[in-house]
């Protein structure tokens, strides 16, 4: 039976590990090498890596990182940061990443996401998409805005119809909060989709990704803060799961 | 010398680095004469069966590796997309040819309310512990990332299955010719422990 997946997310500025609260306050946390061989040691399902500056400043996520990071990590790397064009993945995917997330490009560009798919396969292809919610109604979110001309849902079925294999939801009203995630979202987009959903955004604690899994059926469930700074870690999660009877590693 | 091949559709530095930690020799190979002198083949890949069947046949391996391992029976392990191309046919894109070295296609994974497609994370394979699966622990779990599978039309052949809305070819076995549908090099130990027997055979 298919486990459901803890992954932690790693987010990187080009070369050191941070964290953001609501996509904005930072906090530097290190070097990426050293972060993701914790992760390795602790034998995690996954890790999902993420140069969140790269589509600002204009240039992908820098392979040599990726090359570094990934030399002694023996489980699946999604790796994201200004993929714009299939040189770009097949570069990534050649240093030693398994998934590719496209996030600013694919709201420039929609098509890439198709063109990517049909060049690597839809399983490569990881549509990643950050949204917040106002009111009852919950949109895009892009460069710190809410982007109100694009509703969430339509959105996420479009990049599903496109060809991305997965969707990766980074909830930027919750991120970095670890005040819960947002449970009644989660479950209207694993509702939506055909294609498995990671679920990322305020997890304050292992019981916490559990209902999340619980209540919402996503597919994976994405945590950075409370393994960064708490002291639990993805195991701790992966127990919480089992202890009610969810398929985990 | 285990031949690593490399037709440009991606991971082949994944199952490079497995190797190079598990102290293996191998040699990254992209066209036909540098087989020369490598006794055992790995196949990795991801992406699309139709992009991967043109560059096989561009790059004139394709011939090389029906050589190889139809004529001379040296071990072959293909991982993912690796194993789907020793398949006859497969129908991703556009209905192309593969290695054909089994009777089988390779068809989507039919859309399931509760089992989404593609098939993605750590399932468990229900294998017999010999052969490539020596030391690795009953039901161990392995990392499946794929939205087609294997159709074998020659019942006898040696599989091991995973549960996905549907029995799915996760391991085939054939003389020489051995096929993972999940990826060894992304398994943790389990997957690095299968590598390693495969680099052992003689």
């Amino acid at each position: 039976m298919l486990k459901k997946r803890i992954i932690p997310i790693v987010l990187i500025d080009g070369f050191s590990v941070l964290k953001t609260v609501n996509f904005d306050t930072r906090r530097n946390l290190g070097s990426p090498v050293t972060v993701m061989r914790t992760y390795n040691t602790r034998n995690v399902d996954e890790m999902i890596i993420l140069d969140i500056d790269a589509s600002r400043s204009n240039r992908s996520i820098d392979r040599f990182v990726i090359h570094e990071i990934s030399a002694d990590c023996f489980m699946p790397l999604t790796v994201g940061g200004g993929i714009k064009t299939c040189h770009d993945i097949e570069n990534i995917l050649k240093a030693g990443a398994d998934k590719i997330s496209v996030n600013s490009h694919a709201y420039q560009e929609p098509q890439f996401i198709s063109e990517a798919a049909k060049n690597f396969g839809s399983q490569c292809i990881v549509a990643s998409v950050d949204c917040i919610k106002n009111g009852e109604k919950y949109w895009l979110f892009r460069d710190n805005k809410m982007i109100c001309d694009v509703d969430l849902f339509e959105w996420l079925l479009r990049m599903q119809d496109l060809g991305a294999g997965e969707i990766l939801v980074n909830d930027a009203g919750k991120d970095g909060t670890m005040s819960g995630c947002d449970i009644n979202l989660a479950k209207k987009i694993v509702d939506i989709m055909k294609i498995p959903v990671i679920f990322a955004g305020g997890v304050k604690s292992p019981e916490n990704a559990a209902d999340l899994v619980e209540e919402a059926n996503v597919d994976a469930v994405g945590i950075s803060s409370i393994f960064h700074f708490t002291d639990n870690t993805p195991n701790d999660c992966s127990l919480s799961l089992k202890a009610r009877g969810i398929p985990a590693r | 010398m285990i031949a690593l091949i490399d037709i440009d559709i991606g991971n082949v530095n994944s199952v490079a680095k497995a190797l190079k930690y598990l102290d293996i020799d191998y040699i990254v190979v992209t066209s036909p004469d540098e087989l020369i002198g490598c006794d055992k083949y790995i196949f990795p890949g991801v992406g699309s069966f139709a992009v991967a069947s043109r560059k096989l046949e561009t790059s004139g391996l394709k011939l090389a590796l029906k050589n190889a391992v139809l004529l001379e029976k040296k071990p072959f392990l293909g991982i993912c997309l690796g194993m789907q191309l020793i398949a006859k046919s497969g129908e991703e894109g556009v209905r192309s040819e593969g290695l054909g070295f089994i009777d089988a296609e390779i068809h989507r994974i039919p859309d399931h309310l509760d089992f989404k497609v593609p098939h993605v994370g750590w399932n468990s394979v229900g294998h017999d512990c010999s052969g490539i699966f020596e030391n690795v622990p009953l039901n161990s779990d392995f990392y499946f990332v794929h939205s087609y599978r294997m159709i074998l039309k020659d019942k006898s052949l040696k599989c091991f299955y995973t549960e996905h809305g549907e029995k799915i070819i996760a391991y085939i076995e054939f003389e020489n010719i051995y096929g993972t549908q999940f990826h060894p090099e992304k398994s943790q130990s389990e997957g690095l422990e299968l590598l390693r027997n495969f680099s052992e055979l003689c």
